[in-house]
């Protein structure tokens, strides 16, 4: 007989259910208590989805360039920032405006970046995360070395990276897996798992009965959460960043949630992905069920909500006023694009900058 | 003042670099307590220890992209692909990050990383690790791509790369990493990163070329010499930024220009040359600028790997005909 020399389990959590009561048979962490804290992340989540609303109907009017909806992903995305504190580092793919939000990224930033102007990167907090990432995965590696980074110098900062389903299937990924293992780094990577890699979903992936398990493969605690719970998606965004803190290595947390809209505004989901599952995907969404908890807590109502609607249109509206504002005066010089190839302009680089200035009012064609 | 080789000179930068600033850490396969495949790395595992001479995990593209972590984190990591063909991998986190970090932040993070490999064949090395690669990266806006061809060369010029504040490619010729030796100063004085090497002077004909194939050329030059023909030779040392003027004074002297080059000719730095002197100085070109290059062909196995390379009898044919037009 063979002699078992290693197995595995993946434990599964979910303390909020999509009706909005709390499950029975498990230890119910503080946040559920925590009713101010609860009310501050659930507004920012239908800020974050009003944002989204708002992003999608600026590239349909033209006014911005394709644009990666977060619409489904708010608990996931609003807990990972919420676990992080300020020092920490971020290193996110480009959908976690939630996350980001709650770190102190503008709304205004957003729109910059996918309205084509580098300054959206340009964050003014927190000045270390990384920026967006359109490489599939490859932020895994930049929040590894972060996290090295960090380690070598003693700091007890903690490097989080997010990646889609669709990323966890890249080297890159799993190459972090293993560098958070060999060297016991403080790092926490999230796999956002909304179940479609654009069209591909996760059923084609790989026939692993979950990408925690990635994780565990690699020697790291793994774990997998319900990703509309933003309960369960926040305890364990705190158990994996407070170990990694105390110098107990990395973390890898599967949140699974579902993408509600289309990859990208580039993409049509109707191409290959049945209405009926997504209808389905509705009633498991995060905001209406963190909503009928909070309601039936008595920590919200109707009146409030509307009052949180009308405030989060105001500032949604005033980040895409501040955008067209910028876009319209105080464009970006054609020197721009050299002044940050490099610390100090080399030779080469000078000469075209002069061209690139002679023929300024050229290419004006969009 | 010892007298040391060009590898030795690598080495002798990155022990004087490392000692200067706690901030620089050696990331790579065997670096550590096996001191690098090619020794590049000797004595600094001892020297530092495990935190600041660090053995990866074999993995390329973790090498690369936690260099970039670090880099963007305050850290100035210098990462070695064991061999030129590893470092493919890698072109991912050079190309999408490493290069583009400052400017897609509008300078808000940046990557000051070296990464360093030995490139170039005639080492009778395996599969894929003989490549010359230095235009797949001289390509790639945001960064700077150097090759030294001699140990202080080696010493300058690896110092400069990893101080400058922005990613620098470091390749390393290996064929000559042991060819010549030189008393090199472990004076922590840096050279420039863009500035060409004038290697001898001479009035009839231009040679340009940089690694290895300076000792091909040098050699060609001498026997050119030898036939009563003045030759210039400078090795380009900074591929990227690419010191033009040197290469255009001395084209306005001489009137004729060889360019040699290890690497397959289609699309090379051969090519750039050529059509830079075109552009910039071609009324004082007394006959059509030549190229000896690696055939466009995949890198033969090491028994025909010689009869890729350029070697001193086509240089100097080829300067032949340079000379013969009137």
């Amino acid at each position: 007989m063979a002699r078992t020399v290693a197995a595995f389990k993946v434990d599964y959590f979910q303390f909020l259910k999509p009706d909005g009561t709390l499950v029975h048979d498990q230890q119910i962490p503080a946040l559920a208590r925590d009713l101010k804290r609860l009310v501050e992340l659930y507004k920012l989540m239908v800020l974050t989805r009003t944002f989204d609303k708002k992003a999608i109907t600026l590239q349909r009017t033209g006014k911005i360039g394709t644009y990666a909806s977060s619409l489904g992903h708010e608990a996931a995305h609003i807990a990972v920032g919420a676990a992080m504190k300020d020092e920490d580092c971020l290193a996110p793919s480009y959908r976690e405006y939630g996350a980001q939000f709650y770190r102190g990224v503008k709304l205004t930033d957003v729109l910059l970046y996918w309205g084509g102007d580098e300054r959206g990167n340009d964050f003014e907090i927190p000045r270390h995360d990384f920026a967006w990432c359109v490489p599939i995965a490859t932020q895994c590696l930049h929040a590894a070395g972060a996290a090295m980074a960090f380690k070598l110098r003693k700091e007890t900062r903690v490097a989080v990276a997010i990646v889609g389903d669709g990323g966890s299937s890249k080297g890159d990924f799993l190459e972090a897996i293993n560098a958070g293992s060999a060297w016991k780094l403080p790092l926490v990577l999230v796999i956002v798992n909304n179940q479609w890699a654009i069209s591909v979903p996760r059923s084609k992936q790989n026939k692993a009965s979950t990408l925690a398990q990635k994780g565990i493969a690699g020697g790291l605690p793994s774990i997998q959460v319900d990703g509309n719970d933003l309960i369960a998606c926040v305890w364990a965004m705190e158990k994996a960043v407070n170990a990694a803190r105390q110098g107990k290595g990395a973390f890898v947390i599967e949140m699974l949630t579902y993408r509600l809209g289309d990859h990208t505004t580039a993409d049509d989901a109707r191409r290959y992905r049945p209405a009926e599952e997504v209808e389905q995907a509705w009633d498991n969404e995060p905001i209406k069920r963190l909503r009928a908890y909070l309601i039936n807590q008595g920590a919200w109502d109707d009146q409030k909500e509307e009052a949180l609607n009308v405030e989060c249109k105001e500032w949604v509206q005033q980040a895409a006023d501040e955008y067209f504002d910028i876009i319209e005066n105080d464009p970006q010089p054609v020197t721009a694009m050299f002044d940050h190839m490099f610390e100090q302009l080399p030779h080469d680089l000078v000469e075209q900058r002069a061209l690139a200035e002679r023929y300024a009012d050229d290419g004006g064609h969009h | 003042m010892a007298a040391i080789t060009l590898i030795e000179g690598v080495t002798m930068a990155l022990a004087r670099a490392m000692q200067d600033d706690p901030a620089v850490v050696v990331l790579g396969e065997d670096v550590g307590v096996n001191g690098g495949v090619f020794r590049a790395t000797a004595g600094l595992h001892e020297r530092f220890g495990d935190e600041r001479v660090i053995d990866t995990p074999l993995a390329e593209v973790m090498i690369a992209g936690m260099s970039v972590g670090m880099a963007a984190h305050g850290m100035k990591p210098v990462a070695e692909a064991q061999f030129c063909g590893f470092s493919i991998p890698m072109l991912d986190h050079i190309f999408c990050h490493a290069s583009r970090m400052r400017n897609r932040t509008r300078g808000r993070l940046s990557c000051p990383m070296v990464l360093r490999f030995p490139s170039g064949g005639g080492i009778h090395a395996p599969e894929l690790h003989s490549e010359s690669p230095e235009t797949l990266f001289g390509h790639i806006p945001g960064l700077r791509v150097v090759i030294p061809s001699s140990p202080s060369r080696a010493y300058g010029l690896l110092l400069a790369a990893i101080r400058d504040p922005d990613p620098v490619i470091f390749m390393e010729p290996k064929r000559i990493y042991r060819w010549q030796k030189e008393e090199v100063a472990d004076d922590g004085e840096e050279l420039p990163l863009d500035v060409c090497y004038t290697l001898r002077d001479g009035s009839d004909l231009t040679l340009v070329t940089w690694g290895a194939m300076v000792k091909e050329t040098l050699a060609a030059a001498d026997q050119l010499e030898g036939e009563g023909i003045s030759v210039e030779v400078i090795d380009v040392a900074t591929v990227k930024p690419l010191d033009m003027d040197t290469i255009v004074e001395s084209v306005e002297r001489t009137g004729r220009c060889v360019i040699v080059q290890e690497a397959p000719r289609h699309c090379g730095l051969a090519a750039e040359i050529a059509a830079s002197l075109a552009d910039i100085g071609i009324w004082n070109l007394h006959a059509p600028v030549k190229r000896v290059c690696g055939y466009d062909v995949v890198m033969p196995l090491y028994r025909n790997e010689m009869k890729y390379m350029p070697s001193v009898k086509r240089i100097v044919d080829a300067a032949q005909q340079v000379l013969e037009v009137s």
